[in-house]
């Protein structure tokens, strides 16, 4: 359509087609690579799920802007077959196992915890595991030992024991004595080649011990993390066509069922137009949220549920007014009279002849009616009123909300959501703005 | 071209609206001339209610009050008059948009208003409309191809092929050629004189055999109007047309009407051919049509023109007895603003309701 | 045509305006002459430039004007070199006001019609209210109103009446100089003729100048003085009334006054094929020759203005009668 390439000369419309574009991409992407069903379960989420991640960690790009890079939470699985375990039969009833693990650990700040995830196979006997870590400087600190019941984990920071026996002040947790630098006069890391031994005593022969060690960092994922260790990205992005669907099918919607009625009631007159915009005046007085925090509040607060109830609010609103100015003018026009003289029938007058002629007005208030539903969406969600169940842009500045984020300095939390919320917002007005002027050609500068 | 008609004019001038200025077809007309009449208007009011608050009663605008005449097929005749004479809604009426508070319209012996819905479709397709704005006649978001098929359309034409032939050959019989390059095009695409082209094709796209034309060329440059009247001219001659074209603009009138009607405040006040209205104008108001419409003529500039006053009555209330008389040069104390002039015959088929003629 | 006085001279006025699809070479070197107390008439028709010669000369420009040149010297002043805030105050409605195209249903529907003559008055005169009104009852007498219309409203009024209402609005300051864009194409034949009797009169009794632009060839003769012939931006014909409508130089004119049915001759009019070129990107030589029956191979080259016995022509035609302008 010639419009479409009088919109690529508004440099504004291009950004915005830009961003639209990517949003689009996100949301395609999201329901191709995680379906609803994975998403919803993710998002419920639970310890088996999120239990390797991190509680309200920071993105990890996050740390480009600091100077001292946060770790990132290291995993090591013993069942993955990577690390070596040695078996040794000391005695007829004993065997040792031993397995170490060894990495790398780069930062001068510390993780946020260490978790250890027993997977032990035995018949009646739990074996007897003890740990030890190994410093870069050299130093040993023995750690704990423990008889692993089957899914034992083990908590560092959980442990008294080992609190006492590592004597450190008060504001530094255990997991971080292991990785103090005991020569520094501040609290610092050790940065170096840390190794946690770990050696286990099965009583059977047919017992074996697995260990997951979890060294939580303070940044994870593209997004962070959450107050249940989700990874935001899941919300970010399924949120995104959720968004989009919510904003398009409303504004469609409302916009669409508006025009078509406007047209109905001007085309014939009479009580039709005044019962029509009677309806309108009334309906316009109506508190669209209180109505709204009723509904979700007493019956139900799926998604789809309030997009119903928006649509059907907003459907005799106030565009109802905006068209009916419009359409009593078009009626005017020589080519209706036309019509009806070669014998159009009324229905086919409204369709065929008045609607098509709306079309220019109604595409960019349309376009620029997208964000106002996705904010509101966005508000019900913080709100309280949000699904329960899916994943949304506007739950996550809710849960962010609860959990206190901005006093904890989990400014991400906030921050990434809003900004989306924002660039939706700023693509379509921007899209919408540069439609109006060419539809409008009164709004033109030139 | 001549007309046979008896005229039957009432001397009782009874209350407002049973003024009868009958005017029956006597029948086939003379040997000599055998032309069927198409279109019979008698005796036709046409009134439109005033609301105040939108639902009481405040008197009524008297847009036609009291038109008789007899169309023939093939003729064309032209009805001139200013704004607010009538002609338009008398127009409207004949293609059935308005409804007559009395008299009739008569299509083919038929009464309009008796019509089914089935029936006047029929008689919609037997009608074509020509419109004064050319843009505005054409919905600007249709191709020159959709806006043509969709009298067909209506008009229950389903075979697609059916429509495109009957497209290419009327377009090319308005000589709007290559056809292909204009299928596609929108209406802003084309100039003002092939956008009325493009109005007369769909005007005649169903083979009518009456064309109504409204100002058909007053929105146009001049260069262009003499090309469309040709046109109609042409078009009017190979398909045997009747034709009602409706103008203000006398010095176009002459090149394209066999007779033509003056129409003033509602009412029929002069009818006559071409040459002899022209030439011998006898209402006062038909001459100050011809005194005040100007050809080009230095000594225009130099001359006063004589005019009559004051502007065409409201038809709400319009005066008593003969519409004009408050503004005529000639008229008849005691008489004129107190009696309706019926119709005289002072010459052969020249009729005009005036006093003077008595 | 008798030497008056100027009162208007126009010298290569070009107006050019930058749109979506190219640059709109509207007013593309136009040269006038206007007496004192002269009518002269624009012919054109629609496209050819008319009214944004008009808009040219009253500095009425939208935004996107690529180009505004030449000289305009009104009473020996040359205004394109005013400011444009010295031109509001002393030129425009000053000596120089416009009728507009369709002014009758440009009129403030909110404001009685006596209010909106007089507010020129209050504008640029100071003058009082009261003055102002007396001033506006005159001019209601000097165009044919009523002089108890003066409080009406506009949809009060018929169209004739509106028309003469922008009239006097016009009027109001005495203006030397009055712009009437086609100030009776939408009304009927009886108010035209009445419209053109009220001009008649004011130019004799207030002196004043009109610059008539229509394209109605018949009702321009009802009060030209002199005649310019406009097509596609460009002046082709300039010359007094008497020579024009009984014989026309220029192929585009004569063309035109053949197109015009007449009443009171029996003449069979003629029409033009093809169509005005687009302001975008004129063709170069002369714009007419697509068009013209009498193009020959000079006229690929743009012609000149020719003086031919007073009478101005830009056509090949006349290049061995006439002297270069």
């Amino acid at each position: 359509m010639s419009n479409l390439r009088e919109l690529v000369r508004y440099p504004a419309a291009v950004v915005g087609l830009i961003m639209i574009s990517v949003l689009i991409g996100v949301a395609v992407y999201a329901l191709v690579a995680l379906p609803y069903d994975e998403a919803v379960r993710l998002w419920r989420g639970g310890e088996a799920i999120w239990y390797n991640t991190p509680k309200k960690a920071a993105p990890v790009w996050t740390n480009w802007f600091r100077e001292e890079d946060l770790p990132a939470t290291i995993t090591i699985d013993s069942a993955d077959g990577a690390i070596a375990k040695t078996r040794e039969q000391v005695s007829e009833d004993v065997t040792d196992i031993q397995f170490a693990y060894t990495f790398d650990y780069p930062y001068t700040t510390f993780p946020e915890d260490i978790s250890i995830y027993f997977d032990t196979k035995y018949d009646e006997k739990p074996p007897h595991v003890s740990l030890t870590w190994l410093t870069p400087d050299g130093r040993e600190i023995r750690i704990a030992s423990m008889t692993t019941e089957s899914t034992l984990v083990y908590r560092l920071d959980q442990d008294s024991k080992l609190e006492r026996r590592l004597q450190l002040p008060d504001n530094v947790q255990s997991h971080m004595g292991l990785f103090m630098d005991p020569e520094s006069e501040e609290l610092v890391a050790l940065p170096g080649t840390y190794t946690l031994q770990v050696s286990a005593s099965v009583f059977e022969p047919e017992s074996d011990v697995d260990a997951e060690v979890v060294i939580y960092g303070k940044v994870h994922g593209l997004a962070g993390t959450d107050h249940r260790r989700r990874d935001i990205t899941v919300a970010l992005l399924w949120g995104t066509p959720i968004a989009l669907a919510f904003g398009l099918l409303a504004a469609i919607g409302t916009s669409v069922t508006t025009l078509v009625i406007a047209a109905i009631g001007t085309w014939y007159g009479g009580w039709v137009d005044a019962l029509i915009q009677r309806i309108t005046e009334v309906n316009l007085i109506l508190p669209v949220l209180p109505i709204l925090i009723m509904v979700g509040t007493f019956y139900s607060k799926s998604l789809w549920v309030i997009l119903g109830v928006i649509i059907l609010l907003g459907i005799f609103g106030g565009g109802i007014k905006t068209y009916r100015a419009i359409f009593l003018q078009v009626k005017e026009s020589p080519y209706i009279e036309a019509a009806q003289a070669y014998g159009a029938t009324d229905a086919r007058i409204i369709f065929s002849y008045l609607l098509p002629r709306i079309i220019p007005t109604l595409v960019p208030n349309m376009v620029t009616l997208v964000p106002a539903f996705v904010f509101l969406e966005a508000a019900l969600s913080v709100l309280g009123l949000g699904d329960p169940v899916m994943p949304t842009w506007g739950k996550v500045i809710s849960d962010a909300r609860v959990n206190g984020a901005l006093y904890q300095g989990n400014y991400y939390w906030i921050l990434q959501p809003s900004a989306l919320l924002m660039l939706t917002g700023l693509a379509f007005s921007l899209v919408g703005f540069a439609l109006d002027r060419i539809f409008n050609p009164r709004l033109r500068d030139r | 071209m001549t007309l046979e008609l008896n005229g039957q004019p009432s001397n009782n001038i009874p209350a407002e609206l049973s003024e009868t200025q009958q005017f029956r077809s006597d029948g086939p007309a003379s040997a000599a001339t055998s032309r069927d009449v198409l279109l019979s208007v008698q005796d036709l009011h046409v009134w439109f209610e005033l609301k105040r608050w939108g639902f009481l009663n405040a008197g009524h605008v008297r847009a036609v009050d009291g038109v008789s005449f007899d169309l023939h097929h093939g003729e064309a005749i032209g009805i001139v008059g200013e704004s607010g004479c009538g002609k338009t809604t008398l127009m409207k009426t004949i293609l059935g948009l308005y409804q007559p508070v009395q008299g009739n319209v008569r299509f083919d012996n038929q009464d309009l208003s008796e019509l089914t819905t089935r029936d006047m479709q029929t008689y919609r397709s037997k009608a074509g409309y020509v419109q004064q704005d050319p843009y505005g006649a054409l919905p600007p978001f249709m191709t020159v191809e959709r806006i043509l098929s969709e009298p067909m359309v209506i008009a229950g034409i389903k075979d697609r092929n059916v429509r495109d032939q009957r497209i290419r050959e009327v377009l090319t019989e308005v000589k709007m050629t290559p056809v292909d390059d204009f299928l596609t095009k929108f209406p802003h695409m084309l100039s003002g004189g092939q956008q009325q082209r493009i109005v007369i094709t769909r005007a005649m796209i169903l083979n009518p055999q009456l064309i109504v034309a409204d100002e058909p060329v007053s929105m146009l440059d001049a260069s262009v109007r003499v090309e469309i009247l040709r046109l109609l001219q042409r078009l009017q001659a190979s398909h045997h047309l009747a034709v009602i074209y409706i103008t203000h603009d006398l010095s176009t009138v002459r090149y394209f009407s066999d007779r033509i009607f003056v129409m003033y405040a509602g009412k029929l006040v002069e009818r006559a051919n071409v040459n002899d209205i022209l030439r011998h104008p006898l209402h006062p108001y038909t001459q100050a049509l011809l005194a005040a419409t100007p050809d080009p003529d230095y000594r225009n500039a130099l001359t006063h023109r004589e005019l009559p006053p004051g502007e065409p009555p409201s038809l709400v209330n319009p005066p008593e007895g003969c519409r004009f008389h408050p503004r005529c040069p000639k008229k008849i104390e005691g008489l004129c603003e107190v009696e309706v002039p019926p119709n005289f015959e002072p010459a052969p088929n020249h009729y005009t309701a005036c006093w003077l003629f008595r | 045509m008798t030497e008056k006085e100027t009162l208007l001279s126009i010298e290569d006025l070009r107006l050019y305006f930058r749109t979506t699809q190219g640059i709109v070479q509207a007013v593309d070197s136009v040269d006038l002459r206007l007496g004192v107390n002269e009518a002269m008439v624009i012919l054109g028709e629609s496209g050819c430039g008319k009214t944004s010669l008009s808009r040219a000369v009253l500095r009425l420009l939208p935004n996107n004007v690529d180009t505004y040149s030449g000289d305009i010297y009104l009473e020996g002043e040359n205004t394109m070199e005013m400011a444009d805030e010295a031109f509001r105050r002393q030129i425009r409605w000053f000596k120089m006001s416009l009728v507009p195209q369709a002014a009758m249903n440009a009129l403030n529907p909110v404001l009685k019609v006596g209010d909106q003559v007089a507010e020129p008055l209050i504008v640029h005169h100071r003058a009082e209210k009261e003055e102002a009104r007396n001033q506006a009852a005159w001019m209601f007498e000097k165009v044919g109103v009523p002089v108890d219309f003066l409080d009406r409203y506009a949809f009060e009024l018929s169209g004739g009446m509106r028309q003469r209402v922008a009239l006097a609005m016009a009027l109001i300051t005495l203006p030397p100089l009055v712009f009437l864009d086609e100030p009776t194409s939408a009304l009927d034949v009886l108010t035209q003729a009445n419209i053109f009797n009220v001009l008649k009169n004011i130019k004799k009794e207030l002196a004043v100048s009109f610059i008539l632009i229509t394209h109605d060839i018949a009702t321009s003769s009802e009060l030209a003085d002199s005649v310019a012939v406009m097509y596609a931006g460009q002046i082709v014909e300039v010359s007094d009334a008497r020579r024009f409508f009984t014989d026309p130089l220029h192929p585009y004119a004569q063309l035109l006054m053949s197109s015009v049915p007449k009443l009171k001759v029996e003449q069979e009019p003629t029409f033009i094929t093809g169509q005005p070129p687009s302001l975008i990107n004129p063709p170069s030589g002369c714009r007419f020759a697509d068009r013209c029956p009498s193009a020959f191979d000079r006229c690929s080259e743009e012609p000149p203005v020719f003086l031919v016995d007073g009478q101005q022509v830009r056509c090949w035609l006349y290049r061995a009668k006439g002297v270069r302008a």
